[in-house]
């Protein structure tokens, strides 16, 4: 018998547990024309903010070994582009849609929540207080449990859909942001966003990336992730979306038993815009080679 | 390096366009962009041009025929031949921007009453290409740096040197940013529409992670910022529409 992979965030039902890590998958419609949206859990859109944002100037990439480094800054057309352009298309496939909003202050996160509210094929929003790459505000909501508590119940208070706050791994207690992300009322949180990283151009002897720092995310980072997330799912009640260098269904399934009820794939789809897809079969293939009936089973299953 | 694609990918190529190759090693993960050089449509097989520069392109560097890699493509916009055919166009290459310019340069010359001059830009007598270039244009003119054949100097050099750009209607530029930008100027002082190609580190290629933009004049379609994908909306661009 085929095995369920359905999985329930805050009353949101998706198809399987596999998702798009925010920023790795545009608003897809840059993959829709080599992945099917159809058989992915969830598209996350590239963050979006209450105006456009141009973000940093280039080099904004820089590969490292088993990963790379990112300081886009967040560049976005705006919430209203959004939702006249990106939306639309969106609609007319038969996947869930979670938001990723970003914002510089509390207004102009609060702006693109309202913004969303009656958007109906909006499933869920994402809320990024982990940018290490945009200099003023935003990160500080993330690393400080007392802010990340008061901004997430402000826009609990707004939001239409479940909330998701995405952490930042760049702090030294990630199961106490994790408590404070549910004491605020957030119906779910998502680990781990990039971990800030620089790399130097030796015969150059230049920064890589014209902002000298950036998020280093991909396989090099998923140990660290893994970590992460089990502590997470120790400290907090709330459901848990696990990234950080899935390339492999093997990758996604540490994830699960390590406590994430969802996964999502971030930098693999710039090596191969199918990971997310592949990622999704091979979950399946493991439930029926190990005779479970149900993914929902493996959430936390791992045995000390 | 010349890529064979399985039976029936019927490949279609606009000169200018480039594909992401992927390294088979697995800590490399990033596709290299390298431009189209030639592209036989018949075998759907592209020939590409590289220089190593690291990593991946060592890789490539040592493969043989029988090896396989992962390719996405074609990516990018390429140069607007209509807009060129019947015209007088000035190809501008420099040191590896020259191996894209050949396809255009090739499919140029198909089209009647278009007549191409060729200025090619190497940094010595290795003089890659330029047999293949003479035999697709109706002129070709060379500038080196060290000045073992053609002009001593660079591609504008060579332009000034030879009084060659007064009936020219389009250039056509590839090569290193401070060659572009001064094509960008002499265009903009001559009266003369340029197009050029950039460069950008990249990491998806197709549009979606933001990785590789150039400033832009006015605010771009897409992106409804000053930046434009230069993986997706090029990557030629008119000059006069770049801050490079
Ligand atoms: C649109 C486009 C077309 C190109 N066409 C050609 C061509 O026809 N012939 C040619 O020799 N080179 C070309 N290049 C440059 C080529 O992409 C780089 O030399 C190559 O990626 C280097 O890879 P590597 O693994 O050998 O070097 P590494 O230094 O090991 O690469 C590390 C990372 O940096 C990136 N990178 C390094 N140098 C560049 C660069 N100059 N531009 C963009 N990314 C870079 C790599 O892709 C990789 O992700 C082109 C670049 C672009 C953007
Ligand atoms: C190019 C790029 C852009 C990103 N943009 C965003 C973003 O806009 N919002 C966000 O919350 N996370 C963003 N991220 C972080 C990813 O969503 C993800 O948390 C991180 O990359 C770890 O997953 P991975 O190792 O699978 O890539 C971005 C990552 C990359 C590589
Ligand atoms: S390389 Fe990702 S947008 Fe151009």
């Amino acid at each position: 018998m085929k095995p369920s992979m359905e999985i329930n965030i805050a009353g949101v039902k998706f198809r399987n547990p596999v998702m798009t890590a925010s920023g790795t998958f545009g608003s897809g419609m840059e993959y829709a024309e080599f992945v099917d949206l159809t058989k992915l859990g969830a598209v996350v859109t590239k963050g979006v903010a209450s105006v456009p944002w141009a973000g940093n100037p280039v080099p904004r990439v820089a590969e490292t070994y088993g990963g790379m480094l990112n300081a886009i800054g967040l560049q976005n057309p705006g919430i209203d582009v959004f939702c006249s352009r990106d939306l639309p298309f969106l609609e007319g496939f038969d996947t869930k849609v979670i938001v990723n909003v970003c914002g510089h202050t509390e207004e102009e996160y609060l702006e693109v929540v309202d913004r969303l509210a009656d958007e109906k094929s909006v499933s869920m929003l994402e809320i990024n207080v982990s940018c290490p790459n945009v200099k003023q505000g935003a990160i500080q909501f993330g690393q400080d449990p007392k802010c990340l508590a008061e901004i997430t119940g402000k826009i609990k208070d707004r939001a239409k859909q479940p909330v998701i706050m995405k952490l930042t791994p760049n702090v030294t207690d990630i199961s106490e942001m994790a408590r404070a992300a549910e004491a605020g009322g957030a119906d779910a949180i998502s680990l781990i966003n990039t971990i800030t990283g620089m790399k130097i151009d030796v015969e150059r002897q230049k920064f890589a990336l014209a902002n000298k720092t950036g998020g280093l995310s991909g396989p090099a980072i998923k140990p660290v992730a893994v970590r992460m997330v089990y502590q997470c799912a120790g400290a907090v009640r709330i459901p848990i979306i696990g990234m950080g260098g899935i390339a492999t269904a093997e990758d996604a399934l540490e994830f699960m038993l390590a406590g994430a009820t969802g996964v999502a794939v971030g930098m693999m789809s710039f090596h191969d815009p199918e990971t997310a897809v592949n990622v999704a079969a091979g979950i399946e293939d493991y439930l029926v080679r190990h005779n479970i009936s149900d993914v929902n089973e493996i959430i936390g299953a791992v045995q000390v | 390096m010349t890529l064979a694609f399985p039976k029936n990918t019927h490949l279609t190529v606009n000169p200018g366009q480039f594909v992401g190759i992927y390294p088979n090693d697995q800590t490399a993960l990033l596709p290299r962009p390298i431009s189209v050089c030639r592209w036989d449509e018949k075998e759907d097989m592209i020939r590409l041009v590289y220089r190593i520069a690291g990593k991946g392109t060592r890789e490539f560097s040592g493969a043989g025929w029988g090896d396989t890699f992962n390719v996405t493509g074609m990516l990018g916009n390429g140069y607007d031949l209509s807009e060129m055919a019947g015209k007088s166009v000035m190809i501008i290459g420099g040191g590896i921007g020259i191996p894209p310019l050949l396809e255009l340069a090739c499919r140029l010359k198909e089209k009647p009453g278009t007549r191409v001059t060729a200025v090619l830009g190497y940094r010595d007598s290795n003089m890659f290409l330029r047999e293949e270039f003479e035999n697709a244009s109706y002129r070709v003119y060379i500038a080196t740096e060290d000045g073992s054949a053609g002009t001593k100097g660079n591609v504008l050099d060579a332009v000034r040197e030879q009084g060659i750009a007064g009936n020219t209607d389009i250039i056509a530029a590839c090569g290193p940013m401070p060659m572009l930008r001064a094509i960008k100027c002499f265009a903009g002082e001559h009266g003369i529409k340029a197009f050029i190609s950039l460069e950008e580190h990249m990491a998806c290629g197709v549009g979606a992670c933001l990785g590789c933009v150039v400033k832009t004049k006015n605010v771009d379609e897409h992106s409804h910022v000053h930046n434009a994908r230069i993986c997706t909306e090029g990557p030629v661009f008119d000059a006069a529409d770049v801050d490079i």
